[in-house]
């Protein structure tokens, strides 16, 4: 509890850091102005994101291997946390692309591989609760959730592999790619923000999914006597 | 001040959301905590 708590302080921190930042030590960018500053919030949402469908797979995995309720709790947490960072990015992304492209939304590969992920995190957490017994939904979601993490190199390839309406890696994009050095450190700065409040909200996520274990238990024994 | 809407919206969706599910977690590991204390009080009636 103590820990967590600690851990929430410093999301909390970060998050507020970052958000000064975004709005007073980033420059301005020279063609879309103020409505570029989502950029932080934006691209340190969608990696936290990422992050948090990792969390998962790597939760997943252990399920499958070790067949321990820990990893299960992992997986699921995982995937909430994931699907609400990835939900704020489908809804900031359109409000800064408008005024920038004249339009919320195009299929393009980015956005519409991003928009598949988060409908299989949806169908993975529906899933859950179509299963009823404990260890045939924590297999079948691990196993679920396996294949579903196979859109995210997919998410993360689709601006460097194809031609898309969404802008270029400013990150890793190789030659030609970058950004002005404030920005970059303003954006790393948000990104690790994001990433310590997704880590916070799993831990969260985590208890409840114990504690949820432990009800289902005594509930079992309750009805046993 | 050019869009400053866009960007009051996306930030106080994008902030709101984050707030919203953590109450919901709160409220729901609140719930069954209680859940879990009543049924440890009943089991521990019955033995």
């Amino acid at each position: 509890m103590g820990k967590r708590i600690v851990l929430g302080a410093v999301a909390i921190l970060l998050v507020i850091a970052a958000a000064y930042a975004s709005f007073y030590v980033a420059p301005e960018e020279r063609t879309m102005g103020l409505v570029q500053r989502i950029f932080y919030f934006h691209v340190g949402s969608a990696w936290a994101g990422l992050l948090a469908f990792f969390v998962c797979f790597i939760g997943n995995l252990m399920y499958v291997w070790k067949r321990e309720p820990k990893y299960d709790w992992l997986g699921v947490a995982g995937a909430e946390v994931g699907l609400v960072f990835t939900t704020v990015v489908l809804i900031t992304g359109p409000i800064w692309a408008h005024p920038v492209w004249g339009i919320w939304w195009t299929w393009d590969a980015r956005l519409t591989s991003t928009f598949v992920l988060w409908l299989l995190y949806v169908s993975y957490l529906l899933l859950r609760t179509l299963i009823e017994e404990p260890e045939r939904r924590a297999l079948h979601s691990a196993l679920f959730g396996i294949f579903a993490f196979i859109d995210v190199p997919l998410v993360f390839g689709a601006i460097r592999w194809w031609r898309t309406q969404h802008p270029s890696p400013v990150i890793m994009g190789g030659p030609g790619s970058g950004l002005d050095p404030t920005m970059r450190k303003v954006l790393l700065f948000s990104g690790l923000a994001m990433c310590v409040l997704m880590a916070f909200l799993i831990a969260e996520r985590y208890v409840l999914e114990k504690m949820r274990s432990e009800v289902d238990i005594l509930q079992r024994e309750a009805e046993a006597q | 001040m050019k869009n400053l809407n866009s960007v009051f919206a996306a930030y106080l969706i994008g902030w709101g959301a984050f707030f919203l599910f953590y109450v919901s977690i709160a409220k729901r590991t609140s719930d069954l905590r209680a859940e879990v204390d009543r049924l440890k009080s009943s089991l521990t009636r019955t033995k």
